[in-house]
């Protein structure tokens, strides 16, 4: 048989393209079921994690059902909408105009404090960044911080998902007195006593300024929701002196 | 018919898993893969998991072209070839996402750098074209150990020097260097160092072996 030939080229070429487009989407479709299963209990995961609970995949599930004690999704105005807060694709949603996204909000009790942890998204330096914001109820104050990537530098901009990049969020405040200033990332390190900054990645520089931007273009689509709850907060307090101990 | 009954392990074959080691290392000598050696050797522990993502699909590869070599038109070979790599490329990665999550956010953008990696289409197309089964398995996996100790030697240096840690573990603070006023050099971290490390690495290998320089 004359392999350089040139019927037997094209022939070649054509089987190799169907046997390998068959085997990898077969691939593809068989395994899906087992690959969202690890992605949806990796976000729980991380929505968990931002209020301090650490869980394997396999627990991930049930600690989200006992933990996250509702989920709703609000419009750029702060209003409540129907829809599904965990299946909102945020990689989606920011691409249409503001008044149209969704905002997804999960709430959680911890030690008798209510927290509000928000998604976020944005770009890095080579692809989508995402991660979670747990706020406490004076929705001023970050009581843990979640990062995730997709393609960024192994070491370098990889970074933004380990703690020691996490960690010093907690505590952060976003607002300087009414105004929202959100955080900054700095290079070459953030002052210790600066409320709103924490130290940047060497070498990850435009990963960092990413996570930055992300964060005051989310922080700003949710400050009518974070106005609301502040007068709802002061209508209450006002109302009465005793705070709601019944959650 | 002798040439068939070379047992498995004979000398020749020997050579085709040490030679890449040192004299004929696929990054030291023949100077393929220096790209994924800068890129991934700023800690070990991507360095180790890419050394051993390259090792099996180049010896898969090796094998898969080995067994095709008498089949393949040779004016599309290198398309072929790419499709062979990319093909078990992404089989590996949709397992390693469905079954050892873990695993596949470690590897993240090194599947596709396995792909672009010069030295499995290189391999693929000097040796597996040419050569039998085994002998091709033998090659892959030489070449894959070769290119993996390089990267990971760099990467020990890397993350020693730049970060001051190794696969994580403090190591600098845990010895009080900091103490006594020694700081990490934030240049090791970054891409031309990494040039720079493997360069080293030649000019050792040269000064043991004279044979190694060009006249």
């Amino acid at each position: 048989m004359d392999v350089n030939k040139n019927s037997y080229t094209f022939t070649f070429a054509a089987i190799m393209v169907v046997l390998v487009a068959t085997l990898l989407s077969t691939a593809a479709i068989s395994l899906k079921p087992f690959q969202s299963k690890n992605i949806e209990a990796e976000k729980k995961q991380n929505i968990l994690s931002t209020v301090g609970i650490t869980v394997s995949r396999e627990e991930a599930a049930s600690a989200y059902e006992k933990n996250i004690i509702d989920s709703y999704v609000i419009n750029n105005q702060g209003n409540k909408l129907d829809g599904d807060a965990f299946n909102v694709d945020l990689g989606i949603e920011i691409r249409k105009p503001a008044d149209k996204q969704l905002l997804p909000v999960f709430e959680s009790i911890q030690n008798g404090e209510k927290l509000y942890i928000l998604p976020m998204r944005g770009k890095g330096l080579w692809g989508p960044i995402w991660g979670f914001i747990a706020l406490k109820d004076d929705m001023n104050t970050i009581s843990g911080a979640v990062f995730d990537h997709k393609a960024e530098t192994p070491g370098l901009g990889a970074e933004i998902s380990l703690d020691w990049f996490q960690e010093p969020f907690i505590g952060k405040t976003i607002f300087e007195g009414k105004n929202l200033v959100s955080i900054n990332i700095v290079k070459g390190g953030a002052d210790a006593d600066d409320m709103h900054s924490v130290d940047g990645i060497s070498g990850g520089t435009i990963t960092s300024d990413g996570v930055a931007d992300m964060l005051a273009e989310r922080f700003k689509q949710y400050l009518p929701f974070f106005n609301k709850k502040n007068s709802q907060m002061k209508e209450l307090l006002s109302k009465s002196e005793i705070v709601d101990n019944s959650l | 018919m002798s040439k068939n009954k070379e047992s498995f392990f004979s000398s020749k074959n020997k050579k085709l898993l040490t030679d890449p080691l040192n004299d004929n290392n696929p990054v030291t000598t023949q100077v393929l893969g220096i790209c994924s050696a800068l890129a991934i050797t700023v800690q070990l522990k991507p360095a180790v998991v890419m050394a051993i993502s390259v090792l099996v699909v180049m010896s898969i590869a090796n094998v898969v072209v080995s067994l095709m070599r008498s089949f393949i038109p040779s004016r599309i070979r290198i398309i072929v070839q790419l499709v062979v790599i990319a093909t078990l490329v992404i089989l590996v990665d949709q397992v390693l996402k469905a079954f050892v999550y873990d695993v596949s956010k470690e590897l993240s953008v090194f599947v596709g750098l396995i792909i672009t990696n010069c030295i499995i289409m290189g391999r693929l197309e000097a040796f597996a074209l040419g050569n039998g089964v085994w002998k091709s398995f033998l090659d892959g996996l030489g070449n894959a150990f070769g290119y993996g100790w390089i990267l990971i030697a760099v990467a020990f240096f890397r993350e020693l020097l730049g970060a001051g840690t190794l696969y994580g573990y403090p190591v600098i603070e845990k010895l009080g260097l900091y103490e006594i006023g020694y700081e990490n050099n934030g240049m090791m971290i970054l891409p031309p160092m990494a040039l720079v490390t493997v360069g080293i690495i030649i000019w050792i290998q040269r000064t043991k072996n004279r044979e190694l320089i060009e006249s």
